[in-house]
């Protein structure tokens, strides 16, 4: 018999390999996401028909294509509102949004400005890795200011978004900036995100060498992804003030916020009870 | 059976109750509104939900996402929102993703005047998605037909597992009339068909023995895959030309094959005609009323309202009009309809008849440009 992978059972394995890039960080992403979600399964919390993933358009999105659960690879932006509707037909479920910066915090910016309002009961995984990579090379709302893109050749002149100050304070129960150059943080991140109810938002720090890094000079995977290690700053608790988001000072990752309040379904169910009656038709 | 005195707008929130709604997503738009309001305050009753979203691409999003976790799923909009709600539409096309969008129109482009009518988006309801493909447009033109109609709506959208919509205006809206009202038992509701196979064998874009491949949803243990690739019939993406020509005439196929069992409309005096007023939506009342202004002026006039506008049902036209030696094309617009009519109905002089008013055209207006074109 064939060895397999332990997470080959959660794959669609005809679909190995991904349409990543060699020194891509999504794989990294993608396999600290399975293994938390495997330790919530082996647990207990989650039960694996329940498991869906929903992804807009662009490389994080496609992760949607490879694990075995229900997977939704919808429109650009648009994934948050798809999958929120899932949640609130069938509560049961554990939705998961996966996206890039662009797909998550541009295109896809009010609705995850208003799933953080609604305090959503989603995990939405934002992997950042500062350009537009499958389209290649424009600017990113979260590109560092000064660095090359294809769309602005002149450097960015624009102030990078630190979508952890967004979701803080507009009132995610869970808010964690992670990255791929640390694995076991990153499953550690998601695997806690994962039994949050109400929104959990993670953001997770990725290397894109094909375009990003050749951009910056870091072609090689493996300087790229040395060069993003150097600026992870890893902190116990930081505060908000402290989520510095700054490719020459420095990327704070660790939990932001961590707190349980009523999410958008504890609140919705409340409303849904002062409808009466409850006639079939 | 109960009657009620409805306006159209209230006919499709009670229809679409009777038809197995389960889940509403919207955004306030005039005149469309009241759909809205009236199901979020009886909808729940009934299990069902109604969420009001961020914007109108949000709304229609939510719907399709509703449809895969197995809810009957509908918003309401009217120009701007429908234009919003596009690209979402494609998406629902390729996926094949039961939907009802209730488009109620109203004066254009742009703002317009909101709370006026017009038919000006009656090519756009179905042109107006990329990806060159034709979803079902039903017109009702009184309350009545809005109810019927929204029924029918769903149980095509269940049925061909395609987004329909519904195509009102803002006469329609707010105009009250006798609704017959049907309760549960009394009329058809189609139920989308679900994978008689377990999971491993399943393959969610097989239609299996036909042109529409069961639905499984999420959640129910699946796997489901809900592809905007170009796919196969695994849903794996398939950028081939074989795989692109093979779920394009499917998807095409399963629309235009149904045009006939789609196709619905209703006469008067069509059996002594020789000269047709075709209408649909709210301009229909005032065709019909000029048809019988003509006939008192002894002209062989007939009118014929079309309460379903796409699929085009080309060979049922042609033969519905057989005798027929002129037909006039009266809408409230630039004559949109009157383009896909005139190709249909080559071997005769086809008319157009656009008068643009912000409320219904009057009869007498139809009767004059009519009496000119004789």
């Amino acid at each position: 018999m064939a060895v397999t992978h332990p997470l080959d059972r959660y794959l669609r394995v005809d679909r190995i390999p991904t349409m990543w890039c060699p020194g891509c960080g999504l794989g990294i992403a993608l396999g600290a996401m399975l293994r938390a979600i495997d330790r919530r399964i082996e647990e207990g919390v989650l039960k694996r028909e329940n498991v869906g993933f929903v992804g807009g358009i662009g490389c994080t999105a496609r992760m949607t294509l490879y694990p075995q659960f229900d997977s939704a690879h919808v429109i650009h932006g648009r994934a948050i509102p798809f999958a929120l509707a899932v949640k609130i037909v069938k509560p049961e479920m554990k939705m998961i949004v996966v996206g890039g910066d662009g797909d998550i915090a541009a295109i896809g910016g009010n609705h995850l400005l208003h799933a953080l309002k609604r305090n959503a009961d989603l995990l939405v995984i934002m992997v950042n890795n500062m350009i537009y990579g499958m389209t290649g090379g424009q600017l990113a709302p979260t590109t560092p200011r000064g660095l090359y893109t294809t769309t602005t050749p002149y450097g960015n002149p624009e102030k990078e978004l630190n979508v952890i100050k967004l979701a803080a304070a507009l009132g995610a129960n869970y808010v964690a900036r992670s990255s791929i150059t640390h694995p076991q943080l990153l499953e550690r991140t998601i695997y806690k995100a994962l039994a949050k109810r109400g929104l959990a938002f993670v953001e997770v720090l990725s290397t894109c060498p094909e375009i990003f890094g050749r951009h910056i000079g870091f072609r090689n995977p493996v300087d790229l992804y040395m060069e993003l290690r150097k600026r992870i700053v890893v902190k116990t608790n930081p505060s908000i003030e402290e989520s510095d988001y700054d490719w020459s000072r420095g990327f704070v990752i660790g939990e932001f916020v961590d707190k349980d309040e009523p999410g958008f379904l504890d609140t919705y169910r409340e409303y849904v009870l002062k409808a009466v009656g409850g006639a079939e038709r | 059976m109960r009657y009620e005195y409805l306006t159209g707008n209230i006919a499709i929130a009670e229809a679409s109750i009777t038809s197995g709604l389960r889940f509403y997503a919207g955004y306030p738009i005039t005149p469309t509104s009241d759909i809205f309001e009236y199901l979020a305050r009886e909808l729940p009753k009934y299990g069902g939900h109604v969420i009001q979203f961020e914007d109108e691409i949000a709304s229609i999003n939510a719907v399709i996402g509703a449809s895969w976790a197995c809810s009957k799923a509908m918003t309401a909009t009217s120009g701007p929102g429908f234009s919003l709600m596009l690209e979402a539409l494609s998406l629902a096309v390729i996926t094949e993703t039961p939907l009802v969008v209730a488009y109620v129109m109203r004066t254009g482009p742009s703002t317009g005047v909101p709370t006026r009518s017009g038919q000006y988006d009656v090519l756009q309801s179905t042109y107006g998605f990329h990806g060159g493909l034709v979803i079902p447009v039903l017109a009702p033109s009184t309350p009545q037909e809005a109810y019927d109609l929204t029924i029918k709506a769903f149980n095509v959208s269940e049925k061909l597992r395609t987004p329909v919509v519904l195509l009102s205006d803002a006469v329609i809206a707010h105009t009250y009339g006798k609704v017959a009202m049907r309760e549960k038992g009394e009329v058809e509701v189609v139920e989308r068909s679900k994978p008689s196979v377990p999971p491993s064998e399943y393959r969610p874009y097989d239609p299996v023995d036909g042109l529409v491949p069961p639905m499984a949803c999420f959640g129910d243990g699946y796997g489901v895959l809900v592809e905007s690739l170009t796919h196969d019939e695994r849903g794996y993406y398939s950028p081939r030309t074989d795989s692109q020509r093979k779920l394009m005439w499917r998807l095409y196929r399963k629309i235009a094959e149904s045009a006939g069992q789609i196709f619905e409309y209703s006469s008067l005096y069509l059996d002594s005609c020789d000269v047709a007023l075709v209408s649909y939506g709210s301009t229909a009342l005032s065709a019909q009323v000029a048809t019988k202004v003509l006939r008192e002026r002894g002209v062989r006039a007939c009118s014929v309202k079309f309460k379903t506008l796409f699929p085009v049902y080309e060979e049922g036209l042609a033969k519905l009009l057989e005798g027929v030696e002129k037909v006039f094309v009266v809408e409230n617009n630039t004559g949109l309809y009157y383009r896909e009519l005139r190709g249909v109905l080559k071997d005769r002089e086809v008319v157009s008849v656009p008068l643009i008013d912000l409320d219904v055209p009057p009869p007498q207006e139809v009767v004059e440009v009519v009496s000119k074109w004789l």
